[in-house]
Order: C-alpha cells, then sequence, then structure tokens
C-alpha cells in the first residue's frame, strides 16, 4: 500500500511536469491552431538557463566536485559571496529562467511564425519542426552535446507520511509550484482584460481584430506565457532529476503534446488533467510491468483517446464551419 | 638483357634486405617481444597507456641485467585502432620479426584477430586487459591476465553476501548493455548460491532520467544492498535519486562506475557505496604505491588501469621467460601457464586451465568528499565461481574471501590525478 502511495506521488509529481508543458501546447493551439513541435525546446532552453544562472549565482554545491568551500565562494559572482541553496535561490533561478524563456518565445513567434501565418498551416508546422531543430542542434553547439549536472538549489529532505510513505521536499516544491503557476494561469486568462483579449482571438482571430483587439501583440503574450511555463518546467525537472542535455526536449515535449490532445487540445484544464494522466499512468507502469513500455504507454493512450474521444477528455466537439 | 639485368640487381638487394632483418632463428643474444597496441585512432589513450606500462616494465627488467644475461628488446606498433591492422602486425612479428612473445591488445576485438596468428605460429601472447572470455579461447598460446565480466560479478556478489552480509539484494540493471545484463546474471546466480536472496530486480535504459518508479519499487523490498551494474553516468543519477527517496542502503557495482564524473554526477549520495576494479592507484600496498611513484616520475600522471594491468602482463612474461630458461615459443608457453601467485601491482596473479588469470578483484568504497579507499581484494571462492567463467575452478582460486584483504583505508583525492577514463576495460571491449 505504501508503494502504491508513494508511486502514485511520484506519478503526480511528474505528471504536473508534463501539465507545464502542456499548457504551452493548448495555448498556442488555441490562439493560433499551430502545434508549436519547438514548444518542447523551450523547455530544454529553461533548464539550460537555469543551470547557468544557479552557477552564475554561485550557488554553494554547484561543481562542488573537488573543490574546496573557500573556492566556491570565490566563484560566486554577486558581491555578497556564495549564495546559500535555499528556496528563494530556487525561486530566483526559476523566475529568471521564465523571463528568459518567454523573451525566446516572443522573438521565435516575431521571427519564424508571424511571417508565414498568412499562408497555410502546414507551412507554419514545418517551421515549428525546423526552429526545433534548430535549438535541438544549436543547443549542442552552445551548451555542449555532454549532459550537465543540475547543482542542489536547496536542501532536499524526506518527509514521513503516513503508513511508510514519504515525500520529497523536492517533489512537494514541484506540485506547489506547479500548482500555483497554473492557479496564476488560470487567473490571467478569465480575470484579466488580457486573457479575455487571448480567448477572444482563439475564439475567432478576424472578429477579434475587427473589434478592435490588437491581436500581434495578444499572440506574442501567449507565446511568451507558455514559453515561460515551459521554462519552469524546465528548471522544476532539473530540480528533481538533475540531469540536463539538449535532447532532453525531444521525448518530453511530444508526450507533453500527447497530454494536451488527452485532455482537449486548446483546452486549459484539460491540458493539466492530461498531464498529471500521462504523469501517473507511466509511472504506474514502470513500477509495476516494465520500463521498456514507459515511452509506449504514452503513445497507446493517444490512440485510444482519438479513437474514442477525438475531442479529447474535456475537449468541446465543435462543427466546422463550412 | 638489360631487363633480366635490373630485375637480377632488385632481387639481390631485396635479398640482402631480408637478411639484414632481426636475427635468424632463435640464436640473437636478446629477447624481442612484440607489442601491438592502438597508439592513434578511436582507443588510442588505451593503447598509449599501456605501451608506457609496458616499457617502464622493460627498463626495469634491462637495468637489473636483463633476462638470464639477455636484453629485452620491445617491437611497438601501432594498429590504428584497427582490428585487420592488429593482425597484419601480428603476422609480420612471428614471420619477419621472429619475435618470442607477443603483448596486446586492450580491445577485444583486436586480440581475437591477433590470436590465431600467434597461436599457429606457436607464439605465446598474453593480453594485459581485454575482458571478452572468447579471447582465450583461441588457443592454448593466448593467455590474459586481466579478469573476465564473470568473475568480477562473482567478485561482487561475494563481496556483497561475505563482506557486507547482506541477505536480501536488489538490482538496477541496464536492459539494452551487454555489460549490465552479463554481469546481473552472475550477480543473481552467485549471490543466491550464497545463501542470498535478490528480491527484486528493475531495469531501466541508458539515458533514463528518472529512476524514481524503479526506486520506489525497489525500497518497497526492503533490500539490504542495491547491486546497480552500470555506467557512471546512470549510476551517479540513481544514487542521487534513491538518497532523495530516503533509500539508505549501499550500491554496489563494477568497474563501469571508473570515472572521475562519477562523484560529480551523484555527490555525497555516493558515499558508503562499492565498486570493482582491476586496481586502485590510492592502494596503500607498498609494491603499488612504488608503481605508482615511479610511473608517475616517468610519465608524469598517475597510471590508470590499463597501465597497471599492461606492466603486470609484460612482468609476467618476462618472469615466464625468466623461468622458461629458453626462447622456444612452447617452452615459454608452458612456462607461462605454470605461472603461480605472480605478484603484481594488480594483485597476484595464477593463470587457470583456461589461461585466464585467477587474481583479486579491488572493491573500492567511495568516501566523503569523493575519496577512494580500498576497502578489500576479494579473491572469488570455489563455491562463487560462476558457471560461465570457467568449469572448475583452479585449486587456487578456491581461497576463501580476500587471504590479502588488506583493509586498510587509504583516502586520496580521485580528482587529484586520476583523468577522465570512462573504465578503459569495459568500453574497450565492443
Amino acid at each position: 500500500m505504501s508503494t502504491f502511495l508513494q508511486q502514485l506521488i511520484n506519478g503526480v509529481s511528474l505528471g504536473a511536469i508534463y501539465s507545464l508543458i502542456a499548457l504551452g501546447y493548448t495555448m498556442v493551439y488555441g490562439v493560433l491552431k499551430l502545434i508549436n513541435f519547438a514548444h518542447g525546446d523551450v523547455y530544454m532552453v529553461g533548464a539550460f538557463m537555469g543551470y547557468y544562472l544557479a552557477n552564475g549565482l554561485g550557488v554553494r554545491g554547484a561543481q562542488a566536485v573537488g573543490m574546496s568551500a573557500d573556492g566556491l565562494i570565490a566563484r560566486g559572482l554577486l558581491g555578497s559571496g556564495a549564495m546559500e541553496p535555499s528556496l528563494i535561490t530556487a525561486l530566483a533561478v526559476m523566475l529568471l529562467a521564465m523571463a528568459i524563456c518567454a523573451a525566446l518565445g516572443v522573438i521565435i513567434e516575431r521571427f519564424a511564425y508571424r511571417p508565414v501565418r498568412k499562408y497555410s498551416r502546414l507551412t507554419a508546422l514545418i517551421t515549428a519542426i525546423g526552429v526545433s531543430l534548430l535549438l535541438e542542434n544549436g543547443g549542442q553547439v552552445v551548451f555542449g552535446a555532454d549532459p550537465k549536472f543540475f547543482p542542489e538549489l536547496f536542501k532536499k529532505r524526506n518527509i514521513e507520511l503516513f503508513g511508510g510513505a514519504s515525500i520529497n521536499s523536492a517533489d512537494i516544491i514541484v506540485l506547489v509550484i506547479a500548482l500555483a503557476l497554473m492557479i496564476g494561469l488560470q487567473l490571467v486568462v478569465f480575470r484579466t482584460k488580457t486573457g479575455r483579449a487571448m480567448r477572444a482571438v482563439s475564439f475567432n482571430l478576424q472578429s477579434a481584430k475587427l473589434m478592435g483587439i490588437n491581436t500581434d501583440r495578444i499572440i506574442a503574450f501567449t507565446f511568451a506565457l507558455g514559453s515561460a511555463l515551459a521554462a519552469a518546467a524546465g528548471v522544476l525537472v532539473a530540480i528533481r532529476i538533475p540531469r540536463i542535455d539538449p535532447l532532453m526536449g525531444i521525448l518530453v515535449g511530444l508526450k507533453a503534446f500527447v497530454a494536451a490532445v488527452l485532455g482537449g487540445i486548446g483546452n486549459i484544464p484539460g491540458a493539466m488533467l492530461g498531464g498529471l494522466l500521462i504523469g501517473v499512468t507511466e509511472t504506474m507502469v514502470v513500477g509495476y510491468l516494465s520500463p521498456t513500455y514507459k515511452d509506449a504507454v504514452a503513445f497507446a493512450i493517444l490512440i485510444l483517446i482519438l479513437l474514442f474521444r477525438p475531442s479529447g477528455l474535456l475537449g468541446s466537439v465543435s462543427q466546422e464551419k463550412v | 638483357m638489360k631487363r633480366i639485368l635490373l630485375s637480377l640487381l632488385i632481387t639481390v638487394s631485396l635479398l640482402t634486405a631480408f637478411a639484414c632483418q632481426p636475427g635468424g632463428s632463435g640464436g640473437g643474444d636478446k629477447v624481442r617481444v612484440g607489442v601491438f597496441m592502438s597508439l592513434t585512432g578511436s582507443t588510442a589513450n588505451f593503447g598509449i597507456s599501456s605501451v608506457n606500462g609496458i616499457k617502464m616494465a622493460a627498463e626495469e627488467v634491462n637495468t637489473a641485467g636483463g633476462i638470464n644475461g639477455k636484453q629485452v628488446e620491445l617491437l611497438v606498433q601501432d594498429d590504428r585502432s584497427d582490428a585487420s591492422e592488429a593482425a597484419t602486425i601480428v603476422t609480420k612479428f612471428v614471420t619477419q620479426d621472429q619475435v618470442h612473445a607477443v603483448l596486446g591488445e586492450v580491445a577485444s576485438s583486436r586480440s581475437i584477430a591477433a590470436a590465431p596468428i600467434a597461436q599457429n605460429a606457436k607464439i605465446p601472447m598474453l593480453t594485459p586487459s581485454s575482458t571478452n572470455p572468447d579471447v582465450t579461447k583461441k588457443g592454448d598460446f593466448i593467455f590474459r591476465s586481466c579478469f573476465i565480466d564473470p568473475v568480477q560479478g562473482a567478485a561482487i556478489a561475494q563481496f556483497a553476501a561475505r563482506t557486507l552480509g547482506a541477505k536480501r539484494a536488489a538490482i538496477m540493471v541496464d536492459r539494452k548493455n551487454d555489460y549490465s545484463t552479463g554481469l546481473e546474471k552472475v550477480i543473481n546466480e552467485v549471490f543466491t548460491r550464497l545463501g542470498g536472496q535478490i528480491v527484486a530486480t528493475q531495469s531501466f535504459q541508458e539515458g533514463d532520467q528518472d529512476f524514481n518508479a524503479q526506486l520506489t519499487s525497489l525500497k518497497g523490498s526492503n533490500p539490504e544492498v542495491i547491486f546497480v551494474p552500470g555506467y557512471y553516468n546512470d549510476v551517479g543519477l540513481i544514487a542521487k535519486q534513491a538518497r532523495d527517496k530516503g533509500i539508505t542502503v549501499p550500491l554496489v557495482g563494477g568497474d563501469g562506475w571508473d570515472s572521475v564524473q562519477l562523484y560529480a554526477i551523484g555527490g555525497s549520495a555516493l558515499n558508503g557505496s562499492y565498486f570493482s576494479n582491476h586496481y586502485s592507484p590510492y592502494d596503500t600496498d607498498p609494491k603499488v604505491q612504488k608503481f605508482v611513484n615511479d610511473y608517475k616520475a616517468r610519465y608524469n600522471t598517475i597510471p590508470d588501469a590499463l597501465a597497471a594491468t599492461a606492466y603486470d602482463a609484460a612482468h609476467i612474461m618476462f618472469d615466464a621467460i625468466k623461468r622458461a630458461n629458453s626462447l622456444d615459443g612452447t617452452a615459454i608457453r608452458n612456462a607461462l601457464a605454470a605461472t603461480k601467485s605472480f605478484p603484481g601491482v594488480t594483485g597476484d596473479v595464477t593463470f587457470n586451465e583456461n589461461r585466464d588469470a585467477v587474481k583479486p578483484i579491488v572493491m573500492i568504497e567511495i568516501k566523503d568528499g569523493g575519496t577512494y579507499a580500498v576497502r578489500e581484494r576479494v579473491q572469488v571462492e570455489g563455491a562463487a565461481m560462476p558457471t560461465m567463467a570457467s568449469s572448475s575452478a583452479s585449486p587456487s582460486a578456491s581461497t576463501s574471501v580476500s587471504p590479502t584483504a588488506a583493509s586498510t583505508p587509504a583516502a586520496a583525492t580521485p580528482a587529484a590525478g586520476a583523468k577522465a577514463s570512462p573504465s578503459p576495460t569495459r568500453s574497450a571491449t565492443p
């Protein structure tokens, strides 16, 4: 029983990360009907930004091997010396990485997608694949192809739960941050003027334009929001699993995309639900069946959903107007 | 007429050239040893370390007056990390150069390519570090002075069962890797035979990032030790995530862990875990320390496991030639086969009837701050010998656990000199 509970915690924690990435897919699809294949790679860039920021801030323990504490303090770029690993540092690193990736998302939209927006949807899709390849291979040139290992941003502790299960503080933080971000997103989309404009654009771009909405700005904002969430996911993953490499976004991106489709693409709560479902299922398959089927299971779910509920779990059936 | 004269001239000059090649049959005053190694190409590092070790051994013997009064002459050839080139070189060794013995290679594929040639010419060949069991199956003139993977697996299992006293063990295996599954099979067999129980087996694939699900399952079965026969970068992550999950039992693995990267990844999560290796430069044994210091003085770097095994191989060969008291191939082979408890820096070496070395395997303990200490020298006992390693363990192999166990923790930082040599022997065995 405690093992099952533990696996459930693992699964929810992994699923929360898929959810965060799936949100970016679903929002961009919502406003542009574009599957942004570069999204998984923005997540990768987010993780790397977190890595460089953490090292730049001189987080103690960053590359600590064979180096004395004094050496590390000397490495700190801040005048005050090295920063102790703490929640504040973790948050600072995450927020900065989110800001950088938000800018990256805007740049990608401005220079890759906007120029082809007036052409067919297929053109945009192929452009997205191109951007994805650019980020993956560019990442290998800039960051190096070898895996990097994330420093510990805060002291991890194991907290005993009832029934012999335990939860790691990293998992708690991943869950809390993911939940906070999702609530924040919900507030932005449903309680702000910009959010209302986003919904209007996703409903009908032409009409929204006619109503005086600056659609270019709204689309850019959507990309910024989605990319920032992906960056947050990147840093959270790096906290849980301290290995990052330039190709880490491919499979995770695909699975998050499946999660978005599973929940009903274009639907924000659907993306969250889809991410959690994929995460929990995957963990259970690894824990109770075999890790060999780990990657297959997400796609098997996708096929089933497409067969029986093509619009996804929470997706609304919309008639194409002819 | 002119043409006939010309061709005659060429023939004569060629004949003279051949005649100038080193001596006729055995009458020379030097012991010629052919060394083929990869000095360039993909595994150049392995070959260079090995040749360094062999050269040092030869010089030691020569300054001490040579073998039975004869100086050792090394013929070092670069096979450019290529198996067919290795075969060509050994052909040249046995026909043209008429060497008395052959040393090489690191990579099993190249040793396997060269072995039949040495076998046919009845020239003894000794490989210092090819771990594939097939190498010495090429014939009775082919020897190996390092452990083979099944023996390593047995040593790991025996160490856990006897020294750590573990009864319940779990295994994390990389399902798609021959090295990992090979070790897993042996560990499973031997640990069970020694009275232990494998309570859980979980698998992963190289490059996996998230081991939480597997580790949770392992934790549920309450193992006292977890075997992780994998490579250092997966092991580092597994260790980290295991500690995050509240798993505190030691992890035990093989020479795939041997890299300075290991501690860079796993950090303090690895403290108190163990892995097996050919030797450790931080061994406090005076013999090892003398070797390490001499090597450092000559080459200005800490000898890796390949340099140490090659150094031992050269000395074993020289010792056999000395005892044979003859340069005849068969005599040297017989003396080599009779090698008993040769005191090498990688441990005392005896050859079994498969001409594979039977020698202790070093179990290294990882300590705070990434320092290594030799915990024990494991001599695989008869009862623990895996069925696939040898049909019947040789008598000397049946000595009980670690007769030489000088478990004196010698702490030293691996970061100091051990450069990133990701487990040479393993990766050189394609």
